[in-house]
């Protein structure tokens, strides 16, 4: 994947909201990849959880938000329990989405949810993927 | 002993049977849980964000009712309501300048002080009774049944608020070998189901529930046991949909491990409410003898 690095992403107002909403410090970051080894929703996503904290140190924002991986992770924290470098990626992700989502910008439609599907989840289903994917 | 208890959405709905078998199996071992007689929703999933007290209010409202039965340690049934309330608790204990401007938010509430203990009910199984007192209490022994314990994330991660070992847990088993049944250790009993990834990208929890089910199914378990109602929804309702795109998949139940506890107990099977497990378990519990019509 070909990026271009330039002064002013690197210290960007993006790497510092992320910083302050997820209250991680991202250089702390040493790219071993022991997230996207272990992390159980990969199979699906665009870019590695590794590569999402390394495109978020270098303030690429666009590279993020084209990617899918943010709105495919799963909030289980397996990465964050097992980073060497004590980096809560789990939060990262969630200050990621929430850049997106305070835009009002939502990543299910709830209308367009079917009936039947509404009648078959349990209730911390609905809240809990609200809570997550929309603003 | 009595103790307060925070039930949660779904246990009043879809997970029932969750509710049910614990309730009456706490109280054959002697433990009343009294439900906290106001209570909200608590969050469901806990925020991660630095900037959001006000994602915190909603479990930190449940602590306050809490203390304001006069106790100070609540129990939860559901892995979902444990994590959120014990996150916010920790959450505000270590801060006490969010604690004040939640305090301050909430001025018609009674101050929280940090003064509650969450508990999970397998905790109080664990550390309140112990296993011993449980192994004598058993009428139906689940001799020869063989499971699988599957704990998902949200009662062992992040790893301060965990009830056993992050990577190895042990607690829901060494439950149901107190309770006379096979261990069957699996790879998976530790990975996240896809959790509400169900409402946006349900094809991808229908892989995450294949690996998981077929691990257990290879290592040979007769079913698989849980304590979260969300991962018995994705592991349960995709297997209809699993058994059609793998044809050699036959199903597996799922059980709550507080069914098989009332069970074990010898209480009556009603209190089970199999009726709302996805995969019906009562062939193989009849099978094996632990239950009959």
């Amino acid at each position: 994947m070909r990026t271009v690095i330039s002064t002013e992403t690197l210290y960007s107002d993006f790497v510092k909201k992320v910083e302050a909403i997820s209250e991680q410090t991202l250089p702390s970051c040493y790219q071993c990849g022991k997230c996207s080894a272990g992390c159980p929703m990969c199979f699906a996503m665009d870019l590695l959880p590794n590569q999402i904290i390394r495109l978020a140190q270098l303030g690429l924002e666009d590279d993020i938000t084209k990617a899918n991986t943010i709105w495919i992770c799963a909030s289980c924290i397996t990465c964050s329990v097992r980073c060497p470098r004590g980096v809560d990626l789990a939060r990262v992700m969630e200050a990621l989405r929430l850049i997106t989502s305070r835009k009002n910008i939502d990543q299910v439609q709830i209308p367009e949810i079917p009936k039947e599907t509404i009648a078959e989840l349990p209730q911390l289903a609905m809240v809990g993927g609200f809570r997550k994917l929309t603003a | 002993m009595k103790l307060s208890y925070y039930p949660g959405c779904t246990l009043k709905t879809k997970a029932k049977n969750a509710e049910d078998s614990a309730i009456a199996s706490l109280a054959a071992l002697g433990i009343e849980l009294a439900e906290l007689p106001r209570w909200n929703c608590c969050g469901t999933v806990y925020s991660f964000a630095g900037d959001e007290e006000l994602h915190q209010l909603a479990p930190v409202r449940n602590l306050i009712r809490v203390k304001e039965t006069g106790s100070d340690k609540v129990v939860t049934i559901c892995s979902f309501c444990y994590n959120t309330l014990k996150r916010a608790d920790l959450l505000v204990t270590n801060n006490p300048e969010k604690m004040h401007t939640i305090n301050t938010f909430m001025e018609e509430e009674i101050d929280y002080e940090g003064d509650v203990e969450v508990v999970h009910l397998l905790e109080v199984l664990r550390d309140d009774i112990g296993w011993e007192s449980i192994t004598e209490k058993v009428q139906v022994p689940l001799t020869g049944l063989k499971v699988a314990p599957y704990y998902g994330c949200t009662l062992l991660r992040p790893q301060d608020i965990a009830i056993d070992d992050v990577e190895r847990p042990t607690i829901m088993g060494d439950l149901l070998k107190a309770l006379g049944a096979d261990i069957v250790d699996f790879p998976y009993a530790t990975e996240c189901c896809g959790s509400y990834q169900i409402i946006s990208n349900p094809d991808f929890v229908s892989q995450r529930a294949w690996d998981i089910l077929s691990s257990a199914v290879r290592r040979k378990a007769d079913a698989i046991v849980l304590s979260c109602p969300l991962c018995d929804a994705n592991l349960g309702q995709k297997q209809k949909e699993l058994m059609h795109t793998h044809s050699e998949f036959k199903g597996i139940p799922i059980l709550y491990f507080s069914q098989l506890l009332a069970l074990a107990l010898g209480l009556d099977p009603e209190v089970c409410h199999f009726e709302l497990n996805y995969v019906d378990p009562q062939p193989l519990l009849e099978s094996k003898e632990l239950f009959r019509h």
